[in-house]
């Protein structure tokens, strides 16, 4: 039953590409027209519309792809233009011509990033040539019987011939016609691997400038920290010394209550200091690294924290300080908005990667959106392509997990003699077990004269059970010593890649 | 009464010097860096110990873990950590083994010379000292425990007083106090907090400490 309804599934999937790939075709057919107008007759008007049809059609093939041949195809285009902006005087610039209103500069800036885009062209062979390839191939069942009946209704009885085979076969091949047309679609749908490098480019270029932005604006606000606090005070306390030494003498008792002034700005100013520290770099992150940085955070918190931490190691110093300032912002977060009174930190290694999970127990309704914590931590973590997940729904709780990809080096676990001991088990033991062991067995209680290659049918006839027997031992033995080292590396792994 | 001092900067090192002499202490050994303290420690038995926690050669916590070390080996061996920032998280460290005679302050306290020997005076003499920023996070972070929200405006300045490890005299001293006032909010602390009154001072403010710490 399951089986016939998967088949009839996978049939109904075929019969809806193969249509989209007909819309497809008319569609491609419009986008040739458009072209030959354009680029013949120069009708510009007409490529814009006709592009954007087209992409409705990819669309959605890329969508079916992920939905029924299981291939995730990402868009390949590149990113829309911006649209222009006025200069000062309200007049639009492109190129060398100004113009009034913004239309034909935003005409212009569509038409380069569409003609420029090998996307485009890629949609355009794709969806003229759909048909051809990919249609037919999911297609051919239907197609066949349908020839087939047609030639039933002609009186014609060699139509079952076409009938019979493509019903028969449709269960295999309609599913595996499904997926194949996933993966074509990919090859030409998908970006390739240019765009991609260059997707990425564009990508490490944004966080580069986020980055450099952020660490300018941060070592300008130490500058002035320093400059309006700990130096003014330094000046102040010089002065006040110099006014008690011209003192000391007429004047001892003033003398006195100056130094004591200037002792007091001293310690004013150390505490400014240690305060920039801890916004520059926690001295316990340095003295201690991250795991017990973060117990002392949950120590200073007002909530109650409780902290587990699994490292094997320290990560890099930025790293770190990446992840101990937003746990630090979470747990703010938490105490200010969220109503929360107790937290949960968890610090721990996944491979390569630090993963560091804060769950409060408030109210929730954080937003990443809206929230500018938020966003500096997900800024702060960008710079080391780690990324920030919020599950706060209204009501909590809040769940926040940070992973920073390549934080520790992972040790490639050395391929002990063990494991390859294991490895040429897994692949001797079906052998011993099944053919010369319970196969022969089967030929010998059933007294066929064949013998093939079973090694129990060959000997003497004494031999002959306890060689059938031992080889199901040892069949047995091979699997089970197999399964060992397979679980013993496996656990290895586990303990020495973290 | 014998002290060992370790503290890497040299300026720092001569100021305290010079300052516990002038107090009557005799520094045995004044040492710049982790190994040689523990070595001191171990070696001198000294009455006091007065200890930078940051320290080479990793500068990092190398004073704290050397102290650590040396009250496992001695236990009780008074302890008096300086640091130019305080946490919590040594706080702890430090009193976890319940049987006092340490001190954390900031560094900024040796500018009071009286008071930071005073506070050498405590520790040696198995009492604490605690800096006040250390109580005044402390207090901070038990923000919403129950039992320290129903104390009076008074009795709270006397709790952040006994965390910091004075006597009820000091205690006294400091708010204008006669002693017997002193105890009796003392007394109204520890009834509200739900802890049993204790006539020694020490173990009193440990017990303190140890009710903070228990968030």
């Amino acid at each position: 039953m399951t089986a016939a309804r998967q088949t009839l599934v996978a049939l109904g999937r075929a019969a809806a590409l193969a249509g989209l790939a007909l819309l497809g075709q008319v569609a491609g057919l419009l986008m040739l027209a458009a072209v030959l107008l354009t680029f013949l007759v120069g009708a510009v008007f007409v490529f814009p519309s006709a592009v954007r049809l087209t992409r409705v059609v990819t669309r959605l093939q890329r969508g079916l792809a992920a939905r029924w041949s299981g291939v995730s195809i990402d868009e390949p285009y590149l990113p829309a233009p911006p649209p222009p902006v006025p200069q000062a005087d309200g007049w639009y610039r492109d190129g060398r011509t100004l113009y009034k209103k913004p239309t034909i500069p935003a005409f212009n800036k569509r038409w380069n990033w569409m003609t420029k885009d090998p996307a485009t062209w890629r949609d355009f062979a794709f969806v003229m040539g759909d048909v051809w390839m990919g249609g037919l191939l999911v297609a051919a069942p239907l197609l066949v019987t349908a020839y087939g009946i047609v030639l039933l209704a002609g009186g014609d009885p060699t139509g079952v011939l076409w009938i019979l085979p493509a019903v028969s076969t449709a269960y295999w091949y309609a599913p595996w016609a499904v997926r194949a047309h996933g993966t074509i679609a990919a090859a030409l749908l998908g970006p390739t691997e240019k765009a991609r490098l260059a997707r990425q480019v564009s990508h490490l270029d944004a966080v580069r400038t986020e980055v450099v932005d952020s660490q300018a604006a941060e070592l300008r606000r130490i500058e002035r920290d320093l400059h309006d606090g700990a130096q003014a005070r330094l000046v102040a306390i010089g002065m006040t010394i110099g006014a008690a030494e011209q003192l000391l003498e007429s004047d001892p008792k003033a003398a006195r209550a100056l130094l004591g002034k200037a002792s007091e700005a001293s310690a004013t100013a150390l505490q400014e200091i240690r305060r920039l520290v801890r916004g520059i770099h926690p001295p316990v992150l340095a003295e201690r690294g991250l795991g017990d940085a973060v117990r002392a955070l949950a120590l200073d918190s007002p909530l109650r924290v409780h902290v587990t931490v699994d490292l094997p190691e320290r990560a890099s110093a930025p790293l770190e300080s990446a992840a101990y300032f937003a746990v630090s912002e979470l747990l703010a977060n938490a105490a200010r908005h969220g109503d929360a009174t107790e937290a949960w930190v968890d610090v721990s290694a996944q491979g390569p990667a630090l993963r560091v999970t804060v769950t409060d127990d408030g109210r929730g309704g954080a937003d990443p959106e809206r929230g500018t914590g938020l966003h500096g931590i997900e800024r702060r973590l960008g710079a080391f392509d780690g990324v920030l997940a919020v599950n706060s729904p209204v009501g909590g709780p809040t769940t926040a997990v940070i992973e920073l990809p390549r934080a520790f080096r992972v040790r490639s676990a050395p391929v002990s003699a063990w494991r390859y001991f294991g490895r040429i088990c897994w692949a001797l033991w079906p052998i011993a077990l099944f053919p010369q062991g319970l196969v022969a067995m089967g030929f010998k209680l059933a007294g066929t004269p064949v013998k093939s290659w079973f090694l129990g049918l060959h000997v003497a006839e004494p031999f002959q059970w306890p060689v059938i027997v031992g080889m199901i031992a040892l069949g047995g033995g091979l699997l089970a010593v197999a399964l060992t080292t397979t679980v013993r590396s496996r656990e290895a792994e586990g303990g020495g890649c973290g | 009464m014998r002290v060992v001092l370790a503290e890497d900067l040299h300026l720092l090192r001569e100021g305290l010097v010079a300052l516990l002499r002038a107090h009557g202490f005799d520094v045995v050994a004044a040492v710049e860096s982790g190994p040689e303290l523990l070595a001191a420690l171990v070696g001198e038995r000294p009455d006091v110990a007065v200890v930078d926690v940051r320290l080479p050669p990793t500068f990092t916590d190398e004073g704290l873990q050397a102290a650590l070390a040396a009250r496992r080996q001695v236990p009780g061996l008074p302890v008096l950590v300086l640091s130019q920032h305080v946490e919590q998280l040594y706080a702890r460290e430090l009193l976890a083994d319940g049987s006092g005679g340490v001190g954390y302050l900031l560094k900024d306290r040796v500018f009071n010379g009286e008071q930071f020997v005073d506070a050498v005076r405590r520790v040696a003499g198995g009492g604490t000292a605690m800096d006040p920023e250390v109580i005044a996070r402390l207090l901070a972070s038990n923000a919403r425990n129950e039992p320290l929200g129903r104390l009076t405006p008074r009795e709270r300045e006397v709790l952040e007083l006994m965390a910091e490890g004075r006597s009820n005299a000091a205690i006294g001293q400091r708010l204008f106090l006669s002693d017997s006032a002193v105890g009796k909010h003392t007394a109204s602390i520890f009834g509200k907090l739900g802890l049993t009154p204790s006539d020694d001072d020490n173990r009193r403010v440990l017990a303190v400490l140890a009710f903070l710490n228990s968030k």
